[in-house]
């Protein structure tokens, strides 16, 4: 599937994932990622795949679990009160260290909230969702395209780590059709002696499992995981700079946020105001030695959002405080516009021209 | 040398049980472990255990063994089994895992026929956690919540759920047995090696439901408890085979 096509970014989601070899996919109806199951109902049969609709979010990740005991690749696709369920199964997941891919396509909350677009469920995503000492691989993408490749390349992160990766869309990149290439996919092959085929006699028995009665085991797995997520951190950070060469004012927002900044950036510009943008396209590991290096010359920031502001105090822990941080937010599936954005980067010129 | 009479079965590591004096858990680990030897499978099983007193049959069973969230075993098997159709899975749960939080988990998988085998021990009480009610707890049956006895007009009736997944199209082979002398020892047996032998023909969702005790929290000596079980669980846990679809159908 070289070719370019039309195609909605729930779809690409799907696609991406069966191109990066994942045959099993478990879900359950929830607006706005739907088409995801749908898609998979539809393909999964055709290559001998698995798609089942699971009696609930609590099953689906549980059956990923299963399916990621055995070695193999496994998604499941839901959008934030869905999440909320699924998180159990993500914190057993990293307890197991098992990797599969969660897509979590986001509507407003909290609670059953709304079908409209947000990017409330970042704490969720970032901070952990389930109990207990862990972290997800979180990428965030800005286009159809960029689903396409942050499948695929969650899928190699989580298998290289152990870890469960999650992709964080909002419902207005589910939903919006763009033309997208599904090629240059890499299936990486990583270690999977832990995974459980049976014994055929050959073997001492496998086991996956997160439980341990001797807190001094249990504290030596909690850090040998966090020695893969130091791992993460060093080796696996993204982002994207937009006109951050003479930037003073920095704008710092992710996925279908960040789209709607560049219009307010050009328009910035247009009035002389040296404005760019961080993109962090993972939201752990946080692009933070990047927003360090960027406070030499930045002298305020802006992170725009559809939440309440929930990533500003990753931007302030990333530059230390050491400059103002506002944010152009808007919640409960409202989306900023670009006005909003430009006149929240006018203060920041005013107030960064103050110090 | 004199002829050996009777072994450990090979689907048994050397860990020794964790299981209280007098509890039923190591009858039916043995089981399901004979069965798994007879059969010649335990290359190829992979076992599910659950969250509840069995926790560590995964240190008790040589087989693959993956641990699950409580009542998320069969949900957790369906994705084993879907992944490695020609693996053995088996689910090893308790009565709080398999008929209260994964009440639905149970449900569903019996309806989609999953071709997974269910070991669900009922001793009427929660005992890892020291004693709660149950679902399958008795009425006026005493515990640690229900410590005037279970009332069945504030918090109801047991469930039973052979009789209640045999409602179901899709379940296979349901059976309740009890591990309460010799006789009902070797039928629970055969009934949990036919649990197994059902998956590898591909027939489908097997349960068997062991009405087992708990001397420990019923307050009971391992004796006292047998007779517990009798005159009370036997009565509202009739024993039997409560669905048997190709028995049915070869019948026709």
């Amino acid at each position: 599937m070289a070719e370019k096509v039309l195609m909605k970014g729930n779809e690409a989601i799907a696609e991406a994932a069966i191109q990066a070899g994942c045959r099993f996919y478990f879900g359950y109806p929830i607006t706005p990622q739907t088409e995801i199951a749908a898609y998979m109902a539809k393909r999964m049969p055709k290559i001998g795949g698995t798609f089942l609709q699971a009696e609930s979010e609590v099953a689906a990740i549980n059956m990923c679990i299963g399916v990621a005991s055995t070695g193999k690749r496994v998604m499941t696709s839901s959008s934030s009160p869905g999440v909320s369920l699924k998180a159990e199964g993500i914190s057993y997941m990293a307890g197991c260290d098992l990797p599969a891919l969660i897509v979590n396509v986001q509507r407003g909350g909290p609670g059953l909230g709304g079908i409209q677009p947000s990017q409330s469920d970042y704490f969720q995503a970032t901070k952990g969702g389930g109990h207990g000492d862990y972290r997800l691989f979180v990428v965030a993408p800005a286009s159809v395209q960029e689903m396409v490749s942050l499948t695929a390349h969650a899928f190699n992160v989580a298998e290289k780590y152990r870890v469960p990766a999650m992709l964080l869309a909002d419902g207005t990149l589910g939903q919006m059709m763009e033309p997208v290439v599904i090629d240059d996919i890499t299936v990486e092959e990583h270690d999977k002696s832990w995974a459980l085929t049976g014994t055929k006699g050959e073997r001492a028995h496998n086991i996956i499992n997160s439980l341990s009665m001797l807190p001094e085991e249990l504290e030596q797995w909690n850090i040998d995981r966090y020695q893969r997520y130091a791992q993460i951190e060093k080796n696996e950070p993204m982002w994207e700079e937009y006109m951050m060469e003479d930037a003073e004012i920095c704008v710092v927002a992710f996925g279908i946020a960040s789209r709607v900044s560049r219009n307010a950036i050009r328009a910035a510009r247009e009035k002389g105001i040296r404005v760019g943008m961080i993109r962090p396209i993972t939201l752990w590991p946080f692009p933070k030695e990047m927003l360090l290096a960027s406070s030499e010359k930045v002298k305020a920031y802006i992170t725009v959002e559809l939440n309440m502001g929930q990533m500003v105090e990753d931007v302030e822990l990333a530059t230390r405080c050491r400059r103002p941080v506002l944010s152009a937010n808007r919640a409960g599936g409202c989306i900023p516009s670009p006005e909003q954005v430009l006149a929240q980067i006018e203060a920041a010129n005013r107030l960064g021209g103050e110090q | 040398m004199g002829k050996i009479v009777f072994q450990k079965p090979k689907a048994l590591t050397d860990n020794p049980f964790h299981y209280c004096p007098g509890c039923t858990h190591g009858i039916i680990h043995r089981l399901v472990a004979e069965a798994i030897d007879e059969l010649g499978i335990e290359g190829k099983t992979i076992g599910v255990a659950s969250v509840g007193c069995s926790v560590f049959a995964y240190n008790y069973f040589n087989c693959d063994m993956v641990q699950a969230a409580h009542g998320r075993a069969p949900a957790v098997a369906t994705g084993v089994k879907r992944s490695n159709p020609d693996n053995i899975v088996f689910t090893y749960q308790g009565d709080g895992d398999l008929a209260s939080i994964g009440t639905a988990e149970t449900v569903h998988s019996a309806a989609r026929n999953e071709n997974i085998t269910i070991i669900f021990v009922n001793n009427a009480i929660y005992g890892m956690t020291g004693g709660q009610m149950a679902p399958t707890s008795l009425p006026g049956q005493v515990t640690q919540t229900s410590p005037y006895g279970r009332d069945v007009n504030t918090v109801g009736y047991p469930v039973r759920i052979c009789e209640m997944l045999s409602e179901l199209e899709g379940a296979s082979y349901l059976e309740r047995v009890a591990v309460n002398n010799v006789k009902n020892v070797k039928l629970a047996k055969k009934a949990i090696k036919k649990a197994f032998q059902n998956q590898i023909e591909k027939k489908g969702f097997s349960l068997v439901e062991v009405v087992s005790t708990c001397p420990t929290n019923w307050g009971m000596t391992p004796e006292k408890s047998m007779e517990w079980l009798e005159q009370n669980m036997l009565p509202y846990y009739p024993l039997g085979v409560f669905k048997d679809k190709y028995a049915q159908e070869e019948a026709k």
